[in-house]
């Protein structure tokens, strides 16, 4: 996993509660098999018009937000399916960073996962980026994981709080499988002593 | 006095570390096609193997036709997303119910009738609905792909423990409200994150007398109020509903594993971090009028205004809703005109379901320029219905009967809704462009969306009864 540990950059505003990840990544593309090569479909449905024509009314197609890398989200955001296509897609996209007051529980995990930092804050901290965000163009924002703060172009800098363990994680770029098989004999433990004697008909007739 | 998830979580554990969450074991692994092929390619790349293959189960469901199989089809994308679960099966000999498989169909349906989730188990599968395996009182969670990776590689999962939220309803389902009326009427009570980092217990006397069916529908769309899981203790409908399953214990293991399934509940006095209580015994079909499963109301009511939520960002939501949906402030439904009609999905497309679509459905017609999709849940579903005549009835009526699978559910296969196109829909999704770009859903039971079909409105299904 990329290493996380600070990031600066152009915030872009998302005013919409309940984004589910069917509008982060759209199911029509959901067949690919790759891992890589998803940002072009990023909110395909919202960045473009039925005809396939770029919606000049949709947030990410101004172009004060071209090239944007932190998304400002509302509440309950990557709620639905479970895809990880989502944050797939928005980091190949381009993002690095999502600030929201919530998010659904399966999308952040995912987040974590690819090293695109989900950041929650309270909803006025949250309201306060976003009128800032809405009023400067070109607004920045500095990521610091490490201290866990975030700080405006303008000076304007809150903290914010993450589990220790996930950020570890991100600090160091660790990868989880790697983690658990060190608890391999752990593993072999758990198996050999809650093995049941109905599990063992189970797993006969599984071939 | 520890809850029903602290007896599973405990017994799962495969270790506790301050600073890290905790490590539980997976004793069920489910896999479908659209979440799986990266995950096996991680390994791949990784010189990585499966650790328990006996424990891992696969079905293709999501993207398959649902009107005939011919091979191969016409979506090249979908039909390589086939191959590619299929190689990694035979490759890493994990079984795979393919579509050629009698017991194929939507993951959610058919595991469970294969009697694959028992009570006690963890299940994990890349799928959000995997809340549905709660109903045998086992601890089922939705996971990403970089998961599935994860519990294929190790068997197991690293996870924080959930907060508990119980939900007691209780009282009786009037006649002619289901299991899909009562969840509905929850999450519009919850709210769409009411349950985030939950796990919900279901509890009191209306889930009691619920049958199977209607559990796996209550924990299926758990999720939709944000919960992690949904939980039903394994009573004796539960016992009634694994014995003789191909993959449940059979003989005198079965009694053994029963008398440990009856070890599974919350203890009296368990501490939850929350509950909720309903009184449903009133109860009304319920239909939602929005773009998520929160925007809810009684069928016979009214769409309301969007200066009712007391909530800025609530008010912003309805109103875009309405616009989407093409619905005016206080309208009723029945002047809303339904173009499809679906009835199936990983919530609705069990035998019970189509019964009691088929009940109001026998001996009429649909009305006319609806189009309907009955699509069975799982080929033993299809093969029920079929020799209990329901297929018939569906067709005289003038439904399409199809073959198992997602299907409209989420539209990644032919089977969509047309932009502007209204839907009534047994499946747990109404957002935005679920069931075709600009559909427009409105979730409710199978006796709604059967009574939907014959009007070609929303109308309260008991009049059919
Ligand atoms: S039926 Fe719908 S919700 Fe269920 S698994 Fe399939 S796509 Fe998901």
């Amino acid at each position: 996993m990329q290493k996380f540990t600070t990031f600066t950059g152009l915030a872009a505003p998302l005013d919409r509660a309940n984004v589910d990840t069917d509008q982060i990544l759209p199911k029509q593309f959901l067949t690919r098999v790759e891992r890589s090569g998803w940002g072009q479909f990023a909110f395909y449905n919202w960045r473009h018009r039925p005809d396939g024509s770029p919606d000049p009314g949709f947030v990410l197609n101004q172009a004060r937000y071209r090239g944007a890398s932190i998304l400002l989200a509302r509440e309950n955001f990557g709620c639905g399916s479970s895809r990880e296509h989502a944050p797939w897609a928005l980091l190949d996209f381009g993002f690095r960073v999502v600030i929201a007051p919530s998010f659904a529980v399966i999308f952040r995990n995912n987040c974590f996962q690819n090293g695109l930092l989900p950041i929650e804050l309270e909803p006025q901290m949250q309201d306060e980026w976003f009128r800032r965000v809405q009023a400067k163009e070109g607004y920045v924002i500095q990521v610091n994981l490490r201290d866990q703060v975030l700080t405006g172009i303008d000076g304007f800098a809150c903290q914010f709080g993450i589990d220790p363990f996930r950020k570890r994680c991100l600090l160091e770029g660790l990868d989880d499988i790697g983690l658990t098989l060190q608890d391999e004999a752990a593993i072999q433990t758990h198996e050999q002593t809650h093995r049941q004697p109905w599990q063992a008909a189970v797993a006969g007739v599984t071939k | 006095m520890p809850t029903l998830l602290d007896k599973i979580w405990q017994s799962h554990l495969v270790r506790q570390s301050p600073g890290q969450p905790d490590l539980l074991f997976a004793d069920r692994h489910l896999l479908h096609e659209v979440t799986s092929p990266q995950a096996f390619e991680g390994l791949r790349v990784k010189g990585r193997g499966v650790r328990r293959p006996d424990l891992s189960y696969a079905v293709v469901d999501h993207v398959v036709p649902t009107s005939g199989r011919e091979l191969p089809w016409a979506d090249q994308v979908a039909w390589t997303q086939l191959q590619a679960l299929r190689a990694n099966c035979r490759e890493h000999g994990i079984m795979l119910l393919d579509i050629s498989d009698p017991r194929q169909g939507v993951i959610h349906v058919c595991m469970p009738e294969l009697g694959l989730t028992l009570p006690g188990n963890t299940v994990f599968c890349g799928d959000s609905h995997t809340t549905t395996h709660g109903a045998f009182g086992a601890l089922a969670f939705g996971i990403g792909t970089s998961e599935v990776e994860h519990v294929l590689a190790t068997q197991t999962l690293p996870q924080a423990k959930p907060r508990t939220l119980a939900v007691r309803l209780e009282g009786q389902l009037p006649p002619g409200v289901s299991a899909k009326d009562l969840i509905l009427y929850v999450i519009g009570q919850l709210g769409v994150a009411g349950g985030t980092g939950h796990v919900i217990e279901y509890l009191g006397s209306a889930v009691r007398e619920l049958s199977m069916e209607g559990r796996l529908t209550l924990c299926n769309m758990a999720v939709e109020c944000g919960a992690r899981g949904g939980l039903v203790a394994p009573d004796e409908t539960t016992f009634a509903f694994l014995r003789g399953r191909p993959f449940a214990p059979q003989g005198a293991d079965f009694e053994q594993a029963m008398a440990h399934w009856r070890t599974l509940y919350s203890d009296e006095g368990a501490r939850y971090d929350r509950q909720v209580s309903l009184d449903i015994s009133g109860l009304q079909p319920q239909v939602t009028w929005g773009t998520h499963p929160g925007q809810v109301m009684e069928i016979a009511g009214r769409v309301p205004t969007p200066d009712s939520f007391r909530d800025p960002d609530a008010v912003k939501a309805a109103q875009r809703a309405l616009d989407y949906m093409g619905l005016k402030p206080g309208q009723s439904l029945g002047d809303a005109a339904v173009d499809v009609v679906f009835i199936g999905s990983c919530t609705n497309g069990r035998l019970e379901d189509l019964q009691a679509a088929a009940a109001l459905l026998k001996g009429r017609r649909v009305a006319p320029g609806v189009r309907v999709l009955v699509v069975p849940g799982s080929g033993q579903v299809k093969a029920q219905a079929e020799a209990l005549g329901l297929a018939e009835v569906f067709m005289a009526a003038g439904c399409e009967w199809r073959e198992p699978g997602c299907s409209m559910c989420l539209g990644m296969n032919p089977d969509t809704l047309s932009p502007g196109q209204r839907s009534a829909s047994t499946s747990n999704r109404n957002f935005e462009d679920r069931q075709g770009r600009g559909g427009r859903t409105h979730l409710c039971s199978p006796a709604t969306a059967a009574a939907a079909a014959l009007a070609g409105r929303f109308v309260d299904p008991r009049q059919y009864m």
